[in-house]
């Protein structure tokens, strides 16, 4: 037990070491989730509008999911080389396929009677889509978004051993930290882990239109998209 | 040429660099040549070993969820729980639990083997449950109708409807697993990823890097594509109806 208790000083006595490597972890993290949402929502958005690629939007999160981080990483190695692109490659193809998919979803399942409706008052696609479908699929899309972002944070340790910086540098440097510091930034990294599904989760509420509120929902939110869950470091 | 690849196949696992082999000496793009003649002594150990990590923890984890969701099906206040726990227990990160559990299994199969587990239990509980109460109530009379009783219901009504969806939670459980087994190298020394760290460690050998990247994505690519199969021979009835 006495290690646990060595990690625990050795993370309060290291502080400002954990936060300048939490902040990298951070920053990468972000970068990776803001170019898989800039890219993943608008398309997941317009499949689901014109109800077409379900074929695309599926199989990319099925084929998505099955990638390995490591072995990409590890594939992409000698093409790439040990740099942070390397990273940001992979930690985007492991957010993108449950934004896009959850995206696709999200607006594919609006009801189209709604949508109806807001054709016959004489609504524009554009207004469609920003007025009716997108409030009313924001919730799902979030939750894809926090999804990938659980999964990112997590994998983006890998960056310690690929060159990109971020708690993975104390994480894997036992040599010069010790079994205290690699589980002190153990600690650190569940808290950070835990503390993206809060933040996102919040978020994922605060988007949710009032009228959604209300409704009590059909399906406990963690059985609405077993098939998006995606591995994570 | 096959005097090296008897000498590779018998002797010890040492990675043969063979000295008029230009592409290994300058570290090229991938040397198949090198390749396949650590084949048997590198490359398809690791390969064996990462299949019986990830099937051990698969079997485990899968009797633990169907356990769990067998029970949750007939007490529906045990679904909140459970999901609970399964859910944070998913949410940590598998480096951070690898690492934390060191000091107390020690590095090793176990070590390796618990977050494994643990990583599947979400998925699985939640598609077997989903599953078995997505039947539909008219089913569910028909099958009292006939005079089924509650063991015959589930056994011959709930849980083959119910196989689709506990495939689709078994695929994506798998391909977890295969990708978390990589990244268990770091603590176990098991499995492809070792090749992986290895040569991160060594030489930065570019065809180590390809040839056990590549083989985990071609393990996981196989893998879920064999579980669809199989869905689809074990329920020919729901590829009938729309594919999602």
């Amino acid at each position: 037990m006495s290690a646990f208790s060595a990690a625990f000083t050795f993370v309060i006595h290291n502080g400002h070491l954990l936060l300048t490597k939490t902040e990298t972890h951070l920053a990468i993290s972000f970068e990776a989730i803001l170019i898989s949402v800039v890219l993943g929502v608008p398309l997941g958005v317009v499949l689901g509008h014109i109800h077409k690629g379900s074929f695309l939007a599926i199989n990319v999160s099925n084929v998505g999911r099955a990638l390995p981080s490591l072995a990409l990483l590890s594939v992409l190695l000698p093409v790439v080389g040990i740099s942070r692109t390397n990273v940001i490659i992979t930690l985007v193809v492991l957010a993108f396929p449950p934004v896009l998919t959850n995206s696709y979803v999200a607006v594919e399942q609006v009801d189209s009677d709604v949508v109806e409706a807001a054709k016959g008052m004489g609504m524009r696609t554009s207004e469609v889509i920003r007025k009716v479908e997108l409030p009313l699929a924001l919730p799902l899309i979030f939750a894809g978004i926090r999804t990938a972002a659980v999964f990112v944070v997590a994998t983006a340790t890998l960056a310690g051993v690929f060159g990109g910086g971020g708690l993975g540098d104390i994480l894997f440097n036992e040599p010069s930290y010790k079994l205290s510091g690699v589980i002190g930034s153990s600690y650190v990294l569940v808290v950070l882990a835990l503390a993206f599904q809060v933040m996102f989760k919040g978020l994922e509420l605060a988007v949710t239109p009032r009228g959604l509120r209300k409704q009590p929902r059909l399906v406990p939110p963690q059985v609405v998209e077993p098939s998006v869950l995606q591995p994570a470091a | 040429m096959s005097g090296a690849a008897v000498a590779a196949a018998s002797g010890p696992v040492i990675p043969h660099y063979g000295t008029s082999d230009s592409c290994v000496l300058h570290n090229g793009a991938f040397c198949w040549h090198w390749f396949a003649q650590n084949w048997g002594s590198l490359f398809q150990p690791k390969l064996i070993q990462h299949v019986e990590l990830t099937v051990i923890a698969l079997v485990i984890g899968f009797a633990i969820s169907f356990v769990l969701a067998l029970a949750a099906h007939r007490r529906r206040w045990l679904a909140p729980p459970v999901t609970f726990v399964t859910s944070l227990l998913y949410t940590i990160p598998s480096l951070a639990a690898f690492e934390i559990l060191v000091p107390i299994t020690g590095l090793g199969s176990l070590t390796i083997e618990i977050p494994l587990i643990s990583y599947t239990l979400l998925v699985l509980f939640t598609n077997t449950l989903a599953g078995l109460s997505g039947v539909s109530a008219e089913v569910r009379d028909a099958a009292t109708g006939i005079g089924l009783t509650r063991r015959q219901m589930l056994t011959r009504v709930e849980l083959p409807l119910a196989l689709p969806t506990i495939v689709a939670g078994i695929r994506v459980a798998t391909v977890t697993i295969i990708s978390l087994a990589t990244v268990a190298a770091y603590v176990g020394n098991e499995g492809l990823g070792q090749l992986i760290f290895d040569a991160l460690h060594s030489n930065d050998f570019n065809t180590q890097f390809l040839g056990a990247g590549g083989l985990a994505i071609l393990l996981a690519l196989v893998a879920d594509g064999f579980l669809v199969l199989t869905q689809r021979q074990l329920t020919p009835w729901a590829t009938a109806r729309r594919p999602v």
